[in-house]
């Protein structure tokens, strides 16, 4: 393995960041001028959210009911199992639904991004749609950024209302709760802040697939092994700062709202 | 509702188009990771005119055709396509240039998601210029130029090598471009095969009159290409000894480690003194 000095090391991830500074100020500015590809858009909804479902579905549901098993043993030695409700719907709501939510998506789509986009670059896919006269970033890169971040919100709505159910689920029969009560307490806990914060992050979290699985497929390099590390890449790169971009998020909301 | 291709008109240009040049190469030069790729290319492709890169691999041939494009920019010198600097072009800009010309890419780079129609018509669809009837009519035409026309509803990965060959040089044509470029055509096919590209090339050149740009480590390529012409009536490829023509314009350009060793016809080529040259052609 050829070994690289330090300061080339920096210029490389430098140059790294500006390039994909570059690709998602652009993704966004493409939304400004023609053309614009409405079909491709609706294509990879399809793709993102559809094929998402099914995985977002289980995870929102096992995520809400483990919830509901494990808050249960310390609200019942305080005497509170009755708060089982808002203890999951406020969590579901404001934190694990977006960024479970957030990471299954971008497990799935990024690193389908990144090889479908990388395979494409390998074989000068890429490269012929630049001579035809096509902006990949256009024709390929705003249409998934566009429908990711609609997607991963929708996809959010529908976990968190899952979660709340296997919260239910587990509520009612596990722990005997009152189906009355645990939705009463977990609906009235929510104020429009929580809802507000939990649905501001998968905006976030939709641009950070979408451009990183994006960025990574478009500069993929030596054949299917460049590939296949550029898929990688994107998996680890969108998960990592999916949870760092929450971070912030999180707390610029929170300071907002005090 | 027309769907023949008629060759291309030329769009008022001035500089180094005025001057006859589809393409105009000034002191170019490109190096890649400290390797210099092209050091000092200057060269000129006169219209209606087909110039065939030689050179052993690395020296540089596909880098000129991206180069040509603006796929890629050079360290220093000037590049002039169809009357416009690509060198210090936006690439908003030269999407539109690009527009203009066709281009064969050497593993035919046919979209692997869409099928044979759908690649030929691509640039057309993008264009929004037709309608969806004009648009079919074209692809159908450019596919019976290549003779494949029961291709159309095909994926690219039901086709072999020589056919995708084909279906690349269908959709670089569909637009009626003023340049054509071909990035090793004939590379991994068959001797057989290999002629048939060949003679679609020549069939292009003598048929539409347009400017092209064939890189080629193949020297077979170049001299069939430059000692025959194609008969439209025959519709075949015939020897230009049977039939002297004077509008048939192919000449050689050789490459060797960046820089252009050989600039002329296949006669000068064949007299040439030049070792390299020499043990090339041997």
């Amino acid at each position: 393995m050829e070994l690289i000095s330090p300061s080339e090391l920096a210029k490389e991830k430098i140059h790294a960041v500006q390039e994909y500074s570059l690709l998602a100020g652009r993704s966004i500015g493409n939304l400004f001028s023609h053309p614009r590809y409405m079909a491709d858009t609706l294509q990879q909804a399809d793709v993102i959210g559809v094929g998402s479902l099914s995985i977002v579905v289980l995870t929102g549901f096992f995520t809400g009911a483990v919830l509901a098993l494990q808050t249960s043993q310390t609200l019942q030695q305080f005497g509170s199992l009755s708060l089982t409700g808002q203890v999951v719907s406020l969590s579901m709501v404001r934190e694990l639904g977006p960024v479970l939510t957030g990471l299954m998506v971008a497990g799935r789509n990024a690193s389908g991004m990144a090889s479908e986009l990388g395979s494409m670059r390998v074989t000068e896919q890429i490269d012929a749609m630049r001579a035809l006269g096509t902006d990949p970033t256009k024709k390929l890169v705003t249409p998934r950024v566009v429908a990711t971040i609609v997607m991963l919100f929708f996809l959010t709505i529908i976990s968190d209302l899952l979660g709340i159910g296997g919260g239910f689920m587990v509520a009612s029969l596990v722990l005997n709760l009152d189906a009355n009560q645990y939705w009463t307490t977990a609906y009235q806990s929510l104020e429009f802040k929580d809802v507000l914060m939990g649905l501001t992050k998968p905006v976030f979290f939709g641009f950070v697939i979408a451009t990183v699985g994006c960025y990574y497929g478009l500069t993929a390099r030596g054949g299917t092994q460049g590939v296949g590390r550029a898929t990688t890449q994107a998996v680890v790169a969108s998960s990592v700062l999916i949870l760092m971009v929450n971070f912030f998020v999180t707390k610029l909301l929170i300071a907002w709202f005090t | 509702m027309s769907t023949t291709l008629s060759p291309p008109h030329s769009a008022g240009a001035p500089a180094a188009e005025q001057r006859g040049a589809t393409i105009l190469f000034e002191d170019v030069a490109i190096e890649f990771e400290e390797k210099m790729v092209l050091d000092g290319v200057s060269f000129r492709l006169p219209r209606g005119e087909t110039k065939c890169l030689l050179g052993i691999a690395g020296a540089g041939k596909t880098t000129i055709l991206k180069l040509v494009l603006g796929l890629i920019k050079p360290d220093r010198g000037r590049i002039t396509v169809l009357g416009q600097d690509v060198s210090a072009m936006p690439e908003e800009e030269l999407f539109e240039l690009r527009g203009r010309i066709g281009m064969v890419f050497q593993e035919s780079a046919l979209f692997d998601s869409l099928t044979v129609e759908e690649n030929v018509a691509f640039r057309l669809l993008e264009e929004r210029k037709l309608s969806e009837e004009e648009i079919h009519g074209r692809v159908v035409e450019a596919l019976r130029f290549v003779e494949l026309e029961h291709t159309l509803a095909m994926a690219p990965s039901e086709l072999s090598g020589g056919m995708r060959r084909r279906v690349a040089i269908a959709r670089a044509m569909v637009s009626e471009p003023e340049l054509l470029l071909y990035d090793s055509p004939t590379g991994g096919l068959d001797p057989i095969t290999s002629t048939t590209i060949i003679e679609l090339i020549v069939k292009q050149r003598d048929v539409y009159k347009t400017s092209s740009l064939l890189v080629s480590h193949r020297l077979q390529d170049g001299f069939m290409m430059a000692s025959h012409y194609f008969d439209t009536a025959a519709n075949e490829m015939r020897p230009l000894s049977q039939a002297p023509r004077t509008d048939v314009h192919t000449t050689f350009l050789v490459l060797r480690e960046g820089k252009v060793i050989f600039d002329g016809s296949s006669r000068e080529l064949a007299a040439s003194h030049d070792e390299y040259i020499r043990e090339y052609i041997a």
